[in-house]
């Protein structure tokens, strides 16, 4: 492929306090694909997708978004960009509604900052039903009352009821049964489908080989491997998982025949 | 992407509404029983004083209870506002004292002599900026507002010593002392009766035609059409004991007036839904985009506003500020009226109302037991009593909750 990637990290590096999450970490995501970013807990996943929402700045490195360099320093940059992400420690509150939630932040609202409840209500009732979210009995009941799955659920249509471009989902069917798995898995691949670019975060690398156009490793918050589903068997990203070499380049990795850059 | 935007007037399939009785269990099961608690109480105790106190049952008695009660309601609004995000501001009754002393200082006719509403005005923005204050130390710099406000409580107190060198200070202006003694004629007061119903009728009402056209059937008819007839009886019934006295007091006015504009901005807002949001999750807000230390620092300074306006009728209640301003039980009044009511000590839950509820029921055992003779001591002892009951029902109530969510 030659057209620009739709989201590129350059050495990306973030401490906190002394402990180094991130080194010079790499990542590209086009637009169209899946993204699949697996490493053994506390490898830098959540704190890497964190800094591209904005919710910890970076300390170095360089964020392209369409080819463009671009600065991130709050959720709200991220969201203008057209960034959504299904955060792995759920971001909902408890006390607030389905609908509440799932507009939290960017309200239906006439120029008075007066909500308007019924086309929101309408709108998330809708998405629930396009992501085949059947089991929530009512859509105005607080999220503290839902079971972990539909909470997930909640938070997954919560980011695609935007015209967003790049959804990020960490672990987003770690809570989930069987059905309502495929079903997020089923989602992922309409995104990419239709033309947005996803990172998905998952411990589960037959999940990740169901849905993933590439897989990026990363082990102790560097790259540790760079592959395509279709050439890579679980075998070697296992092993890269677990006792990768740092893949020290310089700029953006380049696809390469299932061998980690 | 996913889903178009729904065209007005699209047919969206009508899904089926969860039954009354399920929504009842589930408020039950997370601790939303919002003020029903009180209110039962409130009407217990009501019943119990007109059978033993004397002249309790009277309207003049009911009009004592609503000048008693209207500057510790209005405080409580702001104390709400606090609660709900998940903070305390325990400055607000000195807060209402300086704001009293404003008051009493810039209308003397030997001194400043401003016209009474320059003198209200500068009242409540000083109130205000106090919250503006103090909020921006707990929003920016994080230091809890228990702490900070426990400072402003010693330093408004201090500051309500020093502008007072005289000791005490009378209230002159006509005007001023309205804010807690003006009563509004018999016709006046039926009209206020009427405004009222036609508002609320017309706010339900209303909102919910709007979810009908698109789609949305109403939830709960019965109960709307419950509220739609309940709540204007009450209105008239209260005017119509009022009038039996003096009329509709003006504090009972600024009561109603304060808790439709504070309800329409929590409930219809999206600043209202931002301060639930920060109460519940402040994290999730965060990452909302929501500017969290923007509603921390509004919502401090609609506490010091309130407190600045309660501090004003508790003054013209008074004629007059003295050393005591802002003093005694008021503080513990204000605060344990936002959590009787039912507001949660945690954040996120609560209604503005609770306060109006709160402050009642307050106001009623004190008044009941004075008539009853009981001393101020048992009095204290038992507004205490009620206090602890409360926060330990919501406490109670939260660890249910926990252990039924997920
Ligand atoms: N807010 C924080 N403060 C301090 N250290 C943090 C913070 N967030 C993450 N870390 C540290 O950064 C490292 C990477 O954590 P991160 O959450 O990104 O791992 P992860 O790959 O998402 O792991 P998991 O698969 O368990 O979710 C860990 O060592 C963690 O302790
Ligand atoms: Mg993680």
């Amino acid at each position: 492929m030659t057209d620009t990637p739709l989201l590129e990290l350059r050495n990306v590096s973030k401490s906190f306090g002394s402990v180094q999450a991130l080194t010079d970490v790499d990542l590209e995501v086009r637009a169209g694909e899946v993204m699949a970013l697996v490493g053994d807990n506390g490898a830098g996943k959540s704190t890497l997708i964190k800094c591209v929402a904005g919710i910890h700045p970076m300390d170095d490195g360089e964020m392209f978004f369409d080819g463009q360099r671009v600065h991130i320093s709050s959720p709200k940059d991220a969201a203008k960009l057209g960034i959504e992400v299904v955060y792995q420690d759920l971001a909902l509150c408890d006390n607030l509604d389905v609908v509440q939630n799932m507009y939290l932040g960017r309200e239906a609202r006439n120029g008075f900052q007066i909500l308007r409840e019924p086309p929101m209500e309408a709108k998330t009732r809708e998405t629930l039903k396009t992501l085949r979210v059947t089991t929530i009995r009512s859509i105005r009941q607080p999220v503290a009352t839902l079971s972990g799955g539909q909470r997930q659920s909640v938070a997954v249509a919560r980011a695609v009821l935007w015209n967003s471009r790049l959804v990020i989902l960490d672990e987003p069917t770690a809570a989930l049964g069987v059905a309502q798995t495929e079903q997020v898995l089923a989602l992922v691949n309409r995104l990419a489908e239709q033309g947005l670019g996803v990172v998905l975060i998952s411990h589960n690398l037959h999940d990740i080989f169901e849905t993933a156009t590439r897989i990026a490793v990363l082990r102790l918050g560097r790259n540790a491997g760079l592959f395509e589903r279709a050439k890579v068997t679980q075998e070697k990203i296992v092993h890269a998982i677990t006792a990768g070499q740092p893949t020290k380049v310089s700029g953006i990795a380049a696809t390469t025949d299932g061998a980690p850059v | 992407m996913t889903a178009a935007a729904p065209t007005p007037g699209t047919q969206i399939e009508t899904v089926p509404l969860d039954p009354l009785p399920q929504r009842i269990r589930d408020n039950v099961r997370t601790g939303n029983l919002g003020s029903w608690p009180v209110i039962v109480a409130l009407l217990l105790v009501v019943l119990v004083f007109s059978q033993t106190a004397q002249n309790f049952w009277s309207p003049a008695n009911f009009t004592n209870i609503i000048t008693q009660m209207a500057g510790t309601c209005l405080i409580a609004y702001g104390v709400v506002f606090v609660l709900l995000i998940g903070e305390i501001d325990l400055s607000v009754a000195f807060v209402s004292g300086v704001a009293g002393v404003v008051v009493a200082e810039l209308q003397l006719p030997t001194g400043a002599n401003l016209p009474w509403f320059v003198c209200i005005f500068l009242a409540i923005l000083a109130a205000t900026l106090i919250g503006v204050f103090q909020g921006s130390i707990v929003a920016l710099v994080g230091v809890p507002s228990f702490v900070v406000t426990l400072a402003g409580y010693e330093i408004w107190q201090g500051a309500i010593l020093k502008g007072l060198t005289q000791g005490v200070v009378t209230i002159q202006s006509g005007k001023i002392n309205g804010f807690s003694n003006y009563f509004f004629s018999t016709d006046w007061s039926w009209l206020l009766a009427a405004g009222v119903s036609v508002l609320y009728v017309g706010g339900m009402l209303g909102s919910a035609f709007a979810g009908t056209r698109h789609g949305i059937a109403v939830r709960d008819p019965i109960v709307l059409a419950l509220k739609v007839v309940v709540v204007p009886i009450v209105a008239f019934v209260v005017v119509g004991v009022l009038n039996k006295d003096r009329g509709v007091p003006f504090g009972l006015l600024l009561m109603v007036g304060s808790l439709v504009i504070w309800t329409f901005v929590a409930k219809r807002t999206t600043f209202g839904r931002h301060v639930y949001a920060v109460g519940g999750n402040a994290e999730a807000a965060r990452r909302a985009g929501i500017n969290v230390a923007r509603i921390r620092i509004l919502v401090f300074a609609i506490a010091g506003g309130m407190s600045g306006l309660g501090g004003i009728v508790l003054a013209a209640r008074l004629q007059s500020v003295d050393l005591n301003a802002g003093g005694g039980t008021l503080l513990i009044d204000a605060i344990a009226a936002g959590v009787i009511g039912g507001t949660s000590l945690f954040g996120g839950r609560g209604e503005i109302r609770n306060a109006l509820i709160g402050a009642a029921l307050i106001s009623t055992v004190s008044n009941g037991m004075f008539i009853l003779g009981y001393d101020t001591g048992v009095i204290f002892m038992i507004t205490g009593l009620i206090l602890l009951v409360a926060v330990t029902f919501d406490t109670v109530v939260r660890r249910l909750q926990v252990r039924s969510g997920r």
